[in-house]
């Protein structure tokens, strides 16, 4: 067997708590069936054994990563390990005290999310409301001298307001503005005739991404996370399953990515069980989709297979059924007619009713 | 292009880290890592705002003589433009 690679960031789960009901929520559709099943001691000590194997960047993300009481003292451990400590947050609920206790706890920056550029419309995804207060919590993070990321997910509703999205990044004096093209995985698969856009959005709306980064180079950073429903090839999923990140969710499975526990026939290793190296190295799941030797065609004989290793795992298989099929988004894929599908039906307009992020989703 | 009267010093999301599972030095900052070759590390250690870029070539010269000081500004300017363009360092005042 050839040495395992090293992983360079650990995603922390907290909680799959949240208190917005986002129609685009990553988190798995049966995320309430997960609890909280971690205390701070054995999140201390998987930084520990994930800084041990080579992790350098830990995100604290959710759910609401705030809803865990004792963020100070994780902040504060990954802090002493010199991990590079970013939190991923909807900013509620948080008061400009506990922000600036956690800044002298070690916090290194703060991904705050915001759902569009003006309440009415980002309330209505969130489904709470919540926008006045995210402004607000992005202004303390400056404020209190911290490093600020705005994120927002495009989908059909916002990708025409992509440049009032960087205006009030520039007005909030952002550092790094993520837009984030919606992943159809989980609810966002289950919302997605209602968010797809369509491609002649999407091409302007990246239009002006790229001319705010060259406007704003060396002031914030812009990114335009790759719409993979409209290229030609897949995207590199978490830089190739079990390569470069490891996922911890809530209940302490050890996951090479968010939605891997939605993938049938894979058993995944619990933290509290084994220590994070040997699950890394030699778990059955860690070690399913590494390296070539699982491919089918067409990736197997493909140029690109070493660029993109095939695509998404869990995208195959909530499109197909079968997870160790080539993505559907590439189109060499057999299966990508169910993408020319669903770009097709983005081109005929119809509004369609929103399911929020619930317990359970409304059977269909 | 970043001039030799600037101070220079690290942007605030940017943290230098060493690495000891590669022994070398990493230069973090969101989501993100860059590892930096012996020479950029050395000149990232002297981005503190307090000394000029060519204070700083003055040091890292005499630190790699008999390398022509020539070559030595020409390779910090270029490093610190690169750096300053992808928002990891601030150059700051004259």
């Amino acid at each position: 067997m050839t040495e395992s690679p090293r992983p360079y960031t650990l995603v922390a789960e907290l909680t799959y708590r949240c208190p917005l009901r986002c129609v685009y929520c990553s988190n798995p559709v049966d995320w309430a069936s997960h609890g909280d099943g971690l205390e701070t001691a054995d999140w201390l000590r998987i930084f520990r054994e994930a800084e041990e194997l080579g992790v350098v960047q830990l995100n604290l993300t959710g759910g609401e990563p705030l809803l865990r009481r004792d963020l100070e003292t994780l902040v504060e451990g990954a802090r002493g390990l010199d991990l590079y400590t970013n939190l991923i947050t909807s900013g509620i609920p948080l008061t400009r005290e506990r922000l600036a206790e956690l800044k002298a706890r070690g916090l290194d920056n703060v991904q705050v999310s915001i759902q569009d550029v003006a309440a009415p419309a980002s309330d209505r995804i969130a489904g709470l409301k919540s926008f006045e207060r995210k402004l607000e919590v992005a202004h303390w993070v400056k404020e209190l001298g911290l490093p600020l990321t705005l994120n927002t997910v495009l989908h059909r509703d916002n990708l025409d307001r992509v440049g009032d999205v960087v205006a009030l990044a520039e007005s909030l004096a952002a550092d790094r503005l993520e837009l984030a093209n919606t992943q159809y995985l989980g609810w966002a698969l289950l919302n997605r005739a209602a968010l797809l856009p369509t491609r002649e959005q999407l091409d302007r709306a990246r239009d002006v991404a790229r001319a705010a980064r060259g406007r704003l180079q060396g002031r914030m950073e812009v990114l335009f996370v790759t719409p993979d429903y409209y290229v030609d090839f897949p995207k590199s999923c978490m830089d190739g399953w079990g390569r470069r990140f490891i996922v911890v969710a809530p209940d302490g499975l050890v996951l090479p990515c968010h939605a891997a526990h939605t993938l049938p026939g894979l058993v995944f290793d619990n933290a509290k069980d084994r220590p994070l190296a040997e699950i890394w190295q030699t778990s059955s799941a860690f070690n399913a989709f590494r390296g070539e030797a699982w491919m089918p065609e067409p990736c197997r004989s493909c140029d690109r297979r070493a660029l993109d290793f095939g695509g998404c795992r869990c995208q195959a298989f909530q499109l197909t059924g079968d997870a160790a099929v080539t993505d559907p988004v590439c189109s060499l894929a057999p299966d990508h007619g169910l993408i020319a599908g669903a770009r097709r039906a983005a081109l005929a307009p119809a509004s369609r009713p929103l399911e929020y992020r619930a317990a359970n989703p409304a059977p269909r | 292009m970043i001039s030799l009267e600037q101070r220079p010093r690290l942007a605030a999301k940017a943290r230098l880290r060493w690495d000891r599972k590669d022994e070398r030095f990493m230069l973090l900052y969101p989501e993100r890592g860059l590892v930096l070759n012996p020479t950029a590390a050395d000149v990232v250690q002297l981005c503190t705002g307090a000394l000029t870029v060519g204070a700083i070539v003055d040091q890292l010269a005499a630190k790699y003589a008999p390398q022509p000081r020539e070559a030595v500004e020409r390779e910090v300017l270029g490093f610190l433009t690169r750096m300053a363009e992808r928002g990891l360092i601030t150059p700051g005042d004259d």
